[in-house]
């Protein structure tokens, strides 16, 4: 059997998988056996993945008799779609293996058990599709099943906003994608991928593909200002298929913007990219900055998603950028990185869901101010998802560190680009990305130390149990992840390469046969790191460290109330709030970027009454944009209503007008 | 190869040894400045001791997280440090990790010390961690701008190349490099919490960030900290001399003598900047709060202006 169509029987059982879970409605293991048998498909799917990406069964196809009648469906298996299906595989799989444990606390589990595994299998077909329709085709299916899988907890008010917004959303986004498939295959129709990649498409043709992909996969994945439905859709999902949509699905749609921009399209003139560049650095620091603002845990996730989306694109945009002036090694740099944090993101973003999913299970609570104190009462559940704090937060020597340092060593290849307005937008880009890097940890800090450090705010927080062993399995499996990613960044990068060198026609130099697993991306005299000497030298220091001053010094240890300059109070509201901590932040870049404004109203003197203290911020593209676009179009419907009450002889009149005005058309047309 | 690997041993030993040296200038010449007699020169070597030696009094509700944190930061800014030549530019490991890794280095030390400043749950912990992750969300960019603008210059992110670049004379006088210099001394005292950003001294002012967040450490894991912030100081001035007044550093062919004399140079350049450190800190006043952004933001605008006219000067 070849690779394609191990895929494709295997997209084939998941998505058949979903109808067959109706059949176990009402009896207890039926959850189980559903998560474990997508796990184990997933499980698969990855294999497959990374057997192509090891050069076995690439450039496999297979054509199904559906679809339009004269061309069939077509599929294919190469490179790109290994890797993705490595992505998809691994982080749908082990999020499977989550939701064996997590999926039991789940009360409606009819509501998700029959749309999950075809949720996976519509995903892994999008990955495999070959031609405009099949392609579309699973595209709509895979939101539609995850807008099914958003409504679960349809008696939430905010689930069904989510779930409304989402859906218009993704028809607007398919819409898009509609479009740039229809300009790609040009006059004649020619709707299969290799038909594409073999027609010329003008300059000009080529940049509104490029705008309409940027508004289609752009939409789904998150960029900005086409980014707000995904903080209400991906928190208002069970945590599992959160974990799916923002750590899987974002990169579906990543995948699709690859797969036309840089292997469909050909060539796109330079002009386009800084474009490219500067929307993703723009959304990445506008995602992190909302997710500063958000008390709610799980929307602060969704906004952090955002940010990173926006670095995918910014480095995405970059590779666009050199491949224009025929600089393939750095385009091969700047493509890697961004493939390379597409597989972090998956990991930690999953992995930090599941967390989130985990305190929500344990104390029914996501406001961040509710929370506190769960490092005492879940202390695996509390260490792991510092891993994965500390991962996005892109600190050394996790691997979101390793990607980003590899966005900012294809940054200072700047200077390369023969012209003035590349070289000069990317370092003002990088300095946007070292911004939305730096947020990033204030973020995560603000997570950790309000949500899991420090006293428990509520009852609920103070009785918190740690949740079961499987789910915490499949935390500590990607937890893993990041930490070997982060010190072998140099195996990636190597088995990521056959993809780099199918879009690009280059690659970095191999990694391998460097010491103490180090990477150069260019040239030793340039730059190099070298993840597992970082990690081995801070764990020596301070594993010596902490001998040297417990064997020499002191080991005695007292424990006594918190000082607290002297002034130590009972209540734990004395502590640091969510919004107390985003304070400093918000002051600085909140009141231009987000219009944030805060009124304090003060009792008059004598008045024992409370004071009170108001804080006005949210989203500028919501207000800014999508209110007055739906005030325009209520305006201009409400206008139009009228023509539903003319009488006969009006209605005459303008069946007559519009006659005449198509065919004075026609006329001019010919 | 082994002239390197015992260059990389001296260096580790010697930032450790000169860190608390460092801090002992600079408050010593601030207190001369002030007409105070001012505590020895040993002082801060003294106090890191005693602390060590004292019993740990450690808060009810502090997790492993509290305990295990001054380790970790200590750690991360000793690996730090020791991969910026100080007197010689032939280290054994500095391709571990270029200025890129370094500047993310200090990141996770300071992302544990934020953290640990939440972990006991007092008020004073949070004001100061939320205060320096503010202060870090500005002073990073400008580093990492900064850090652009001279591999532009050099060519390198590895920081014993830009050195030995700098060193050489064909480089000459740039506005670049003036700009940078600005900036990373902007940075510098905001990183190490130094007036006008902070002020290392007090305690009970609520203007105060740094210390804060440490208010509920005591015994050997505040000297570990207090250690750690001295080396913080010391890294970040063998930084500026390194890149900017690379004079006398040795490099990797040089002889044993040569490399005795950078050393020496070395402890002279420490004393300048302690002294021009002090100097400043006495002639200006503590900035409010929200003063910082614009300060910071000086050095934000100096990195990328820096940045952006190399590629003027040179397109001309």
């Amino acid at each position: 059997m070849s690779a394609v169509d191990l895929c494709l029987l295997t997209a084939g059982l998941l998505l058949g998988l979903g109808p067959l879970a109706l059949l176990g409605q009402g009896r207890g293991r039926s959850s189980a056996v559903v998560y474990s048998a997508s796990g184990l498909l997933c499980a698969v799917l990855a294999l497959s993945g990374l057997a192509g990406l090891g050069g076995l069964g690439i450039g496999t196809s297979r054509v199904l008799p559906l679809g339009l009648p004269w061309m069939g469906a077509h599929f294919a298996f190469d490179a790109l779609t290994a890797f993705f299906l490595v992505v998809l595989g691994f982080g749908g799989g082990i999020i499977s293996l989550y939701a064996i444990g997590y999926g039991r606390h789940e009360h409606a589990p009819m509501r998700v058990l029959p749309f999950y595994p075809a949720f996976l299998g519509a995903m892994a077909l999008v990955l495999l599709a070959a031609d405009a329709f099949s392609f579309l085709l699973s595209w709509e299916v895979m939101s539609l099943l995850s807008w099914a899988l958003v409504l679960t907890h349809h008696q939430e008010e905010d689930a069904r906003k989510a779930g409304y917004v989402y859906l218009v959303m993704a028809g607007f986004g398919t819409m898009s994608l509609l479009l740039a498939f229809g300009l790609l295959a040009g006059p004649d129709g020619a709707y299969q991928f290799d038909a594409m990649r073999g027609t010329a498409h003008p300059p000009l043709m080529a940049v509104a593909i490029l705008g309409l992909m940027l508004l289609g996969a752009g939409s789904k994945a998150g960029l900005a200002p086409l980014h707000v439905w995904l903080p209400l859709a991906h928190p208002a999902a069970p945590s599992h298929v959160s974990a799916l949509m923002s750590g899987v699905m974002t990169k579906v749609a990543l995948y699709g913007f690859i797969r036309v921009v840089f292997d469909l399209l050909g060539p796109v003139a330079w002009w386009a990219s800084p474009v490219v560049i500067l929307l993703g650095a723009g959304t990445a620091v506008l995602g992190i900055l909302l997710a500063m603002m958000e008390r709610d845990l799980k929307r602060a996730l969704a906004y952090s998603t955002i940010e990173n989306i926006g670095v995918i694109f910014a480095a995405l945009g970059l590779a666009m950028a050199f491949r224009a002036n025929g600089m393939t090694a750095a385009a091969a740099l700047a493509f890697t990185a961004a493939l390379f944090h597409i597989f972090n993101h998956m990991a930690f973003k999953s992995l930090l869901f599941m967390g989130a999913g985990s305190v929500l299970n344990a104390t029914g609570l996501r406001d961040l101010d509710g929370l506190g104190g769960l490092i005492h009462r879940m202390p695996v559940t509390s260490f792991l998802v510092l891993v994965g704090a500390m991962a996005i937060s892109a600190l050394p020597p996790l691997n979101g560190f390793a990607s980003e340092w590899l966005i900012f060593q294809a940054v200072l290849l700047s200077p390369d680009a023969p012209q003035a307005a590349v070289q000069m937008i990317i370092p003002a880009a990088g300095g946007l990305l070292a911004l939305a890097a730096a947020l990033a940890a204030a973020c995560f800090v603000r997570i950790y130390g309000v949500g899991f450090l420090g006293r428990p705010h509520s009852e609920a927080a103070a009785n918190a149990q740690e949740v079961d062993r499987v789910s915490l399995t499949a935390m500590a499996l990607l937890a893993a992840t990041c930490l070997l990613a982060g010190i072998f960044p140099g195996t990636v990068i190597d088995a990521m390469a056959p993809v780099v060198d199918a879009m690009l026609s280059g690659r970095l130099p191999v990694q391998a046969d460097e010491t103490w697993f180090t990477i150069i991306p260019i040239a030793e005299s340039r730059s190099s790191y070298s993840g597992m000497l970082v990690f081995v030298f801070v764990a020596l220091s301070a594993s010596a460290a902490a001998w040297a001053v417990h064997r020499f010094a002191s080991d005695r240890l007292r424990r006594a109330p918190a000082w607290d300059c002297g002034f130590p109070d009972a209540s734990p509201l004395t502590q640091y709030s969510a919004g107390g901590f985003a304070q400093p932040i918000r002051r600085v870049y909140g009141t231009d970027l987000l219009g944030a404004r805060e009124t304090v109203t003060m009792p008059p003197p004598g008045d024992t009454g409370p004071a009170r203290h108001e804080l006005l911020v949210g989203d500028p593209s919501w207000n800014g944009i999508y209110l007055r676009l739906a005030l325009a179009v209520t305006y201009v419907t409400t206008r139009m209503n009228r023509l539903q009450f003319l009488t006969i002889r009006r209605y005459l009149t303008l069946v007559f007008m519009s006659l005449i005005v198509l065919l004075v058309g026609l006329m001019l047309w010919r | 190869m082994i002239l390197q690997l015992f260059v990389q041993g001296i260096q580790m030993l010697l930032v450790v040894a000169l860190a608390p040296l460092l801090v002992g200038i600079v408050r010593r010449v601030k207190a001369r400045l002030t007409r105070h007699r001012g505590a020895p020169l040993i002082q801060p070597y003294r106090d890191i001791l005693r602390l060590m030696r004292k019993e740990v009094v450690l808060a009810e509700n502090a997790s492993w997280l509290f305990r295990v944190t001054p380790y970790m930061v200590f750690a991360g800014t000793w690996v730090a440090a020791a991969l910026v030549p100080t007197f010689s530019t032939g280290l054994q490991f500095s391709w571990t990790a270029d200025l890129i890794a370094i500047v993310a280095l200090l990141g996770s030390a300071r992302f544990f010390l934020a953290l640990a400043g939440m972990d006991v749950g007092t008020s004073f912990g949070g004001i100061g961690s939320s205060r320096e992750m503010m202060i870090a969300t500005l002073a990073e960019p400008a580093m990492l701008l900064t850090v652009f603008s001279l591999a532009l210059v050099a060519g390198s992110t590895q920081l014993s190349h830009v050195s030995a670049y700098l060193a050489s004379p064909e480089v000459g006088l740039r506005v670049t490099l003036g700009m940078g210099l600005i900036a990373l001394v902007i940075v510098a005292l905001a990183e190490n919490a130094r007036i006008p950003v902070d002020n290392p001294s007090t305690h009970l002012e609520l203007t105060m960030v740094h210390e804060a967040m440490v208010l509920e450490y005591s015994g050997r894991h505040l000297a570990m900290i207090e250690l750690a912030s001295a080396l913080k100081l010391l890294l970040y001035v063998s930084l500026i001399g390194c890149i900017f007044f690379p004079w006398g550093i040795a490099q990797p062919g040089d002889g044993l003598a040569r490399h005795g004399l950078a050393l020496l140079l070395y402890v002279a350049k420490l004393a300048v900047a302690g002294t021009l450190l002090a100097l400043f800190e006495t002639s200006i006043a503590k900035m409010r709060v929200f003063r910082v952004p614009n300060f910071i933001g000086t050095a934000l605008m100096l990195a990328l202006l820096g940045a952006l006219l190399l590629f003027v000067t040179r397109s001309v």
